[in-house]
């Protein structure tokens, strides 16, 4: 406490210091999504642009189909995020509320799907979903979608969420005459609403980055996700680095919104096996 | 029964998949890729020869420098932001920032930074009087640069969870802490750290389980290359099985058994420590 102001000072020199490293990529995306060749593509390259190109971002809409991408990737992160939330949602109301049997065994199973990496079952999902024709054509849709209805950990949170409430709430509707399903869908989900939207923020996020499953999966080029389809106008745009940010850029301005502005949530949902 | 669609898809997409890794891992295959002979242990003792070794090696190495670099960096941000500074909130936002990128676009990012050419990294190496880094294509550097991509993209991730972390700490604590005149570096190897220790061992498992994990990086920035330096064990599976037509799905499903094998143990170890932590409470 000697001199809090001179240690203050150092804190912020310090922070602002470890900034650098962390903002410069951030940065540069975007920069660099409006800097021409003069900039980009000679030695050395420039910090910031000397001019604004903004028809980088024409180019990059004439170089791959961006916006087939960006629907491709809304409709199956979509979809995964719905499906999850009403499956976890579903899930975790029996786990919570219900008497059944072997109700500690499915438990166990669930927790069971959380130790299996994707990528040590990919192989046999990949086979199963090809030879079910779900790679080709518009069929691509349900292929890049099916194994991931559901999910352990949105099950999980939620059940934690549901515990909450007394059990008297359950006796209590049940005696008014209110069934399971008008209990569930109409005073517990109303009130979950926090922890439901943290599981939708971070399923959302999870599906939309997806790289390993849409890469193989995907044969047919009208049905590629925006993930993909920036590393191939990576490959393909080499030359042009302008374009390359552009794209991505472009792509980032979802998740960049769901982060700036679904922080509280992502926080809830990322922290839940943290925390206790 | 409102578990059937959980249930059904775990059925379907987990656990009969997983039983076919078995499967497959034992059986030969042709050339489009469908399960042929019965070889028994074959792809296992393939693995015993110096090649899978090297990617084992590449993997525990790479999962060493992108996590722990990650975590500690997280670290000392987060105890920094606790120095009751103005705009707190703003500066966390800012170093959470990197969480807004998918692994696909930062990799491109950096792809771009690291061209030999005409990337910044170069440039600005440069301007101090550096020579040209081959930062993707030298195989001493390749897995180092990866490495460092990948703690950029994990950093943002882990100031969120450990700023909730300290923001959990009880505030007559660190008041109590204070008014004993603890403060900077007493106040966080005293109260901070140990009181965090739940959420920095939570980092280091789920990290290294990411780490093992990582796919899309490689795949953008070096293909695993340069000669095969950066050649994952995730990667090595994406390589047998559907790189250049290889169709190798017995070899990989054997690999894949071993990072089923590895990734258990990183779970059993993270139950296990925490499970002693809830008796200890």
């Amino acid at each position: 406490m000697r001199r809090p102001q001179a240690g203050r000072i150092v804190v912020y020199v310090v922070l602002g210091l470890a900034l650098i490293p962390v903002l410069f990529p951030v940065y540069y995306a975007f920069a660099g999504a409006v800097m021409g060749p003069g900039d980009l593509a000679t030695y050395p390259p420039s910090l910031v642009p000397s001019a604004l190109r903004w028809e980088n971002f024409g180019d990059v809409f004439a170089s791959v189909p961006l916006g087939r991408f960006y629907l491709n990737s809304a409709v199956q992160a979509g979809v995964i995020t719905l499906a999850q939330v009403v499956t976890s949602i579903l899930a975790a109301y029996a786990f919570a509320f219900l008497r059944m049997p072997a109700k500690a065994a499915t438990f166990g199973l669930f927790l069971a799907t959380l130790m299996v990496p994707w990528e040590a079952i990919i192989i046999p999902n990949y086979l199963a979903i090809s030879d079910w024709g779900l790679a080709r054509g518009g069929l691509t849709y349900l292929g890049l979608v099916l194994p991931f209805l559901a999910s352990a950990f949105g099950t999980f949170l939620l059940r934690q969420a549901f515990l909450q409430f007394p059990g008297e709430l359950r006796d209590a509707a049940v005696i008014d005459g209110c069934g399971h399903w008008r209990l569930l869908w109409r005073v517990i989900v109303p009130l979950s609403k926090p922890s439901i939207a943290a599981v939708g923020v971070y399923v959302f996020l999870s599906a939309w980055n997806q790289y390993f499953w849409p890469l193989i999966l995907i044969r047919d080029a009208d049905y590629q996700t925006l993930q993909i389809g920036i590393s191939q106008l990576n490959d393909a745009e080499a030359a042009q680095p302008g374009l390359i940010l552009a794209g991505v850029a472009l792509s980032l301005l979802p998740t960049l919104a769901v982060v700036i502005f679904g922080q509280r949530y992502i926080v809830r949902g990322l922290t839940a096996g943290a925390l206790r | 029964m409102l578990l059937l669609p959980s249930v059904v898809v775990f059925a379907l997409f987990i656990f009969w998949p997983l039983a076919r890794t078995f499967y497959l891992s034992t059986h030969g295959n042709d050339i489009f890729g469908a399960p042929s002979t019965y070889v028994g242990v074959d792809h296992y003792t393939e693995m015993l020869t110096g090649e899978f070794g090297k990617v084992l090696g590449t993997t525990a190495l790479f999962t060493l420098i992108s996590v722990l670099p990650a975590v500690l960096g997280a670290l000392v941000v987060v105890l920094l932001l606790e120095a009751r500074l103005r705009g707190v909130r703003l500066l966390r936002t800012a170093f959470a920032l990197p969480f807004a990128f998918s692994v696909a676009t930062a990799s491109v990012v950096f792809a771009v930074i690291y061209n030999p050419a005409i990337g910044i990294a170069n440039g600005l190496l440069g301007a101090i009087g550096v020579d040209r880094v081959n930062w993707l294509t030298d195989p001493s550097i390749a897995l180092p640069a990866v490495g460092l991509a990948t703690v950029w993209m994990n950093l943002g991730y882990n100031v969120l969870v450990l700023s909730a972390g300290v923001a959990a700490i009880p505030p007559e604590v660190v008041e109590a802490a204070r008014l004993d005149g603890a403060t900077g570096w007493r106040l966080a190897t005293g109260i901070t750290i140990p009181l965090l220790s739940p959420q920095l061992f939570f980092l280091v498992v789920v990290s290294t389980i990411h780490a093992l994990q990582s796919f899309g990086q490689i795949h953008i920035l070096t293909k695993g290359g340069p000669d095969d330096a950066t050649t994952t064990l995730v990667y090595s599976i994406y390589e047998k099985a559907f790189a250049f037509g290889s169709s190798d799905f017995g070899g990989a499903s054997a690999q894949a058994v071993v990072l089923l094998v590895i990734m258990l143990i990183c779970t059993a170890v993270q139950f296990g420590v925490l499970e002693r932590r809830v008796h200890y409470r």
